[in-house]
């Protein structure tokens, strides 16, 4: 008999204050709670956190890799959005 | 123009990091998985490699080719595997440590093993398995994992022999994964090259306790030594003249190093350690070779390796009905816990 699925949780960990909570891998809990614990035990086992978030694995959207080009192709060609766009003499010193 | 075209695809149909095997089977359309060929036989693929040749890093939802997802699924659990069949040969002395210290670290050991299971079997579900179905696998003895812990563990020595040349062997191996070209598995193995440390060390540690302990316990110490020595050399693999997959796993940079130089530096490390114990290593023909540098090892015995990689090792048997038994005495937690959600989740639907 084949094992029924588990659903998977993303596993975020903030590592230390003043830092974002960062992706640091998935585990399978059949609900919040226990995926909390899942989480504490399987990423956290050496002071690797001050902070967990689990979130659904499906309720997370993403961009789809086939669009790359039309979703951030654009902000490549709008090079006067950085700061070397613009000439400022050396004469004016660091700005 | 932006705009328009997400509207047309109103349902995402790429999951975060999830491809469904569904939308793989699309891509193995039109690919012989079998021909080393066809790797680059088309301009995707042509593209793919050329973002290995320059270190790119493949991630989940990228264009694969059928066959290196194949060889990344295959690596992956069989790694997990062994993570999971390797708490085993441990477990067996966890309530016969000798002292508090040495059962609290082999306690955080096991628990790290069962920890580096989970950490490759999260990064092989990212090419579009299911834990579930890998788990199956291996239950079903339809899976592979290191032949060296179809070995058994007789005294106590061989837990300080596992932490320091197993473990030890399982680091020369991962710390070139560490830079894998398919990201999550580069990741699980940052993560667990970390934590192995440790393992080596106390198991070295336990090593020269004993051999600096009466003449039984560094008996104990060599006997462990002579036992585990060439099956840890045979954890690197057949020799790379035999080996089926280490031409494309080079090329896709799976692999960094072949069989036999992940074996030899494996070898230059350890002898000195061997010597530093007091110990002997169970090779008449290993010599220094004083122009390489490197410790030359007499012939490997691939009969007994390919006998206990086919299933012939003395504990083969027994690793598996103890992780069929584990498995089948969880069902009801797991059931438990689906019901107890399936309930709170109609609840607050009602509600
Ligand atoms: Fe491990
Ligand atoms: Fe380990």
């Amino acid at each position: 008999m084949s094992t029924p699925a588990t659903p998977i949780w993303e596993v975020f960990i903030r590592s230390r204050s003043g830092l974002a909570h960062r992706h640091v891998g998935s585990v399978h809990a059949a609900d919040a709670t226990l995926a909390l614990q899942a989480a504490r035990d399987v990423y956290t086992r050496r002071g690797e956190g001050l902070s967990l978030w689990v979130v659904p694995s499906s309720a997370i959207v993403a961009s789809d890799p086939a669009d790359k080009e039309m979703m951030f192709e654009p902000t490549g060609s709008k090079i006067y959005r950085h700061p070397t766009f613009y000439e400022v003499p050396d004469e004016v010193g660091h700005m | 123009m932006l705009h328009q075209e997400l509207a047309r695809r109103r349902d995402p149909m790429w999951r975060w990091e999830r491809p469904l095997l569904r939308e793989i089977s699309m891509y193995a359309q039109g690919l012989n998985q079998s021909d080393p060929a066809a790797v680059t036989a088309s301009p995707e693929a042509a593209r793919f490699q050329a973002r290995i040749d320059a270190e790119d890093k493949i991630e989940p939802n990228d264009w694969m080719p059928e066959a290196y997802r194949r060889t990344l699924i295959r690596q992956i659990s069989q790694h997990a595997h062994s993570e999971i069949i390797g708490m085993l040969p441990e477990g067996n002395w966890i309530t016969r440590a000798p002292s508090l210290r040495r059962k609290a670290a082999l306690l955080a050991k096991v628990q790290d093993e069962g920890g580096h299971g989970l950490y490759l079997y999260a990064a092989a579900e990212t090419l579009g398995v299911t834990r579930e179905d890998l788990v199956d696998q291996l239950l079903a003895g339809k899976a592979k994992y290191s032949s060296i812990f179809n070995y058994p563990t007789l005294t106590w020595a061989d837990i300080g022999a596992i932490g320091w040349l197993v473990d030890g062997a399982a680091i020369m191996n991962q710390i070139p994964l560490c830079r894998c070209s398919f990201g999550p598995y580069a990741r699980a193995m940052i993560r667990v090259c970390k934590e192995e440390s440790f393992h080596q060390r106390q198991g070295y540690e336990i090593m020269l306790t004993l051999c600096r302990g009466t003449a039984e316990q560094k008996a104990m110490a060599q006997d462990a030594l002579d036992r585990w020595w060439w099956p840890c050399l045979m954890m690197f693999g057949p020799p790379d003249a035999a080996s089926q997959h280490s031409d494309t796993s080079m090329m896709w940079k799976i692999k960094r190093f072949t069989n036999d130089g992940l074996r030899q530096k494996f070898i230059d490390a350890t002898v000195p350690q061997g010597h530093y114990l007091g110990l002997s290593f169970p090779d008449p023909a290993l010599r220094l070779n004083p122009e390489s540098g490197h410790w030359e090892h007499g012939p490997i015995d691939w009969e007994e390796f390919r006998r206990v990689v086919a299933g012939g090792g003395f504990c083969a048997a027994d690793r598996l009905d103890a992780r069929r038994r584990a498995h089948d005495e969880g069902t009801w937690v797991r059931e438990a816990a689906a019901a107890f959600a399936a309930k709170r989740t109609a609840r607050k639907e009602a509600a």
